[in-house]
């Protein structure tokens, strides 16, 4: 240390000295057990999911429906694409709007009061219980069109995407510094054009991992999609018809009485947390490949 | 080619803060105009006035008539038209960070709508011929990002980006303050080489860099401009008191 000859003596003391090293050692050792403990939750479910439900993957589990009680076999097939399509529709809504309202707080929110409002609602709408979204969709989209259907199971997810999304969006944008902004006013860009090709580009990373973030949330929700998508022992593929999906199909044979059923619902609870985690990985892989390394 | 800067009656508030007050002065097409003063006398205020970068700030407002070449800027023109003939450069180096190399120059252009790429190849090289670094980085043009470089190379690649519109003005806010005295050097050079075809506002703390690159002087203290003039009159013979105690170090 270079300051060592201006310490007054008693700070250089040996017994100093060695509390200081033992110090050090602990929050070493407290850190490192923080994060084992952070891991071990993941690690051991994913562990416990092998051993529990490995041995009923086969082929048939990705190709076939659904068997009837009594017969063995059969698979998930059509939830797993069930569950596809309602991410794809709860994405669709949610990802575009979510970034929408978190560019309008961030960075067009003049209008304090009602930025403070749009940050509130998405706040409060982030600790609103997923059965109570089901049932609001159900109020909204399927009492109306008297069936449940895919699109409802979809809108459900999607809603419970939006405020992650716009949180996240909000955070990442106001982190961009505000040379950046005005380097790029300065050479007479009009305002949208500088907010979405330097402001929001140079935040995407952050975006693009906000957008995971509730994907992957919602990717295992069960409860909005009881009312709303319902599920299906059937091939569907009309958004407008009643759809299987993963997690559905799971609490359906893990409350069942049947054996096979809890091998399958295990199964299926594995392969939707393999499925989770390589589609944030991939969409990672896909966003990351065009951004230049070496950025500061 | 540049054009004149006629500023009469100008004054800038932030808030209830008066910033600038009644500053009038005219700066000569294709010349370096060097404004100086100590911290917060508005001197920055007063560039950013010139190409209507002050509005950006919610709480920043203008008064009086800034006419750039035949344009009243506040009264004839929009903030982003004016902004594509009056190039900024700042006082950080700020490449945009995903940017590479060839995509920050480029930025201009291409975000305003120009794709011709036979057009854009020729207009970023000829830019980073004029900002001095096309040799340092003509290999990795696509491949580095702005980001990457040294912050000398940097401040320069913001030089080419603002050269690459073909502004017919040129502001700097305190360009080489963050920078070394070689990338400091390379900076003035530069704009000793560019004043021949732009009008030069440069912002600086340093009085020898004001003497070494501009023909004309500025002195702002506490949000006036206490005198304007030659260079060397400045600083061999200024007309005002405080002028003297400034450039002779007995404040500021």
């Amino acid at each position: 240390m270079a300051s060592t000859t201006a310490m007054p003596p008693l700070r250089a003391g040996a017994t100093n000295r060695f509390i200081r090293v033992i110090f050090n050692h602990l929050a070493t050792v407290y850190a490192i057990g923080s994060t084992l403990l952070v891991m071990a939750p993941l690690i051991a479910i994913f562990a416990y999911l092998l051993f529990k439900g490995a041995s009923s993957l086969n082929l048939n589990f990705f190709t076939q429906v659904p068997k009837p009680v009594g017969e063995l076999g059969g698979g998930m097939a059509n939830s797993i694409l069930g569950s596809g399509i309602l991410l794809a529709i709860a994405s669709l809504m949610g990802v575009p709007i979510g970034i929408a309202a978190g560019i309008y707080i961030a960075e067009f929110g003049r209008d304090k009061r009602l930025s403070n409002m749009v940050r509130f609602t998405a706040d409060v709408l982030n600790g609103v219980p997923s059965i109570v979204m089901g049932i609001a969709v159900y109020t909204l989209i399927v009492v109306p069109q008297k069936h449940f259907s895919a699109l409802s199971g979809g809108v459900a997810l999607g809603i419970m995407m939006i405020p992650t999304i716009t949180r996240t969006t909000e955070e990442m944008l106001l982190m961009v510094p505000l040379n950046v902004r005005e380097a790029a006013l300065g050479l007479g860009l009009p305002n949208w054009r500088s907010v979405l090709s330097i402001t929001l580009r140079t935040a995407s990373p952050g975006v693009i991992t906000g957008c995971m973030l509730a994907f992957a949330r919602v990717a295992g929700e069960t409860a909005p999609l009881l009312f709303t998508a319902f599920g299906n022992q059937f091939w569907s593929t009309s958004i407008d018809q009643p759809i299987a999906a993963l997690p559905l199909q799971i609490y359906v044979y893990a409350l069942s009485p049947y054996d096979e059923w809890h091998r399958l619902a295990w199964a299926g609870a594995l392969v939707l947390i393999v499925l989770i985690v390589v589609s944030v990985a991939l969409v990672r892989y896909v966003a990351g490949r065009g951004v230049l390394k070496g950025a500061s | 080619m540049g054009v004149g800067i006629d500023v009469s009656d100008l004054n800038a508030w932030y808030g209830a803060n008066h910033t600038l007050q009644n500053i009038s002065l005219k700066i000569p097409a294709n010349h370096a105009t060097a404004l100086i003063g100590p911290s917060g006398c508005g001197k920055s205020t007063f560039v950013r006035c010139l190409n209507r970068m002050h509005e950006t700030n919610p709480v920043g407002r203008v008064t009086g008539s800034v006419r750039v070449g035949d344009t009243d800027i506040y009264a004839q023109a929009s903030p982003v038209e004016i902004r594509r003939r009056i190039g900024m450069v700042f006082q950080r180096p700020n490449p945009f960070p995903t940017m590479s190399i060839y995509d920050n120059v480029a930025s201009g252009l291409r975000l305003n709508g120009f794709r011709n790429r036979k057009i854009l190849d020729d207009v970023v090289e000829r830019s980073l011929q004029q900002a001095a670094l096309w040799d340092e980085v003509k290999v990795d043009l696509k491949k580095k990002s702005g980001a990457s470089l040294s912050g000398g190379q940097q401040q320069r690649l913001c030089i080419a980006r603002a050269l690459a519109v073909d502004p017919e003005v040129m502001l700097m806010d305190e360009p080489a303050s963050a920078l070394d005295p070689v990338s400091t050097a390379k900076i003035e050079d530069l704009i000793f080489q560019l004043k021949s075809q732009y009008t030069i506002v440069i912002v600086t703390h340093n009085m020898q860099q004001a003497a070494r690159v501009a023909e004309n002087t500025g002195f702002f203290l506490n949000g006036k401009l206490v005198e304007f003039d030659a260079t060397h009159k400045i600083f061999t013979n200024p007309t005002d008191k405080r002028t003297e105690d400034y450039i002779t170090g007995r404040f500021g």
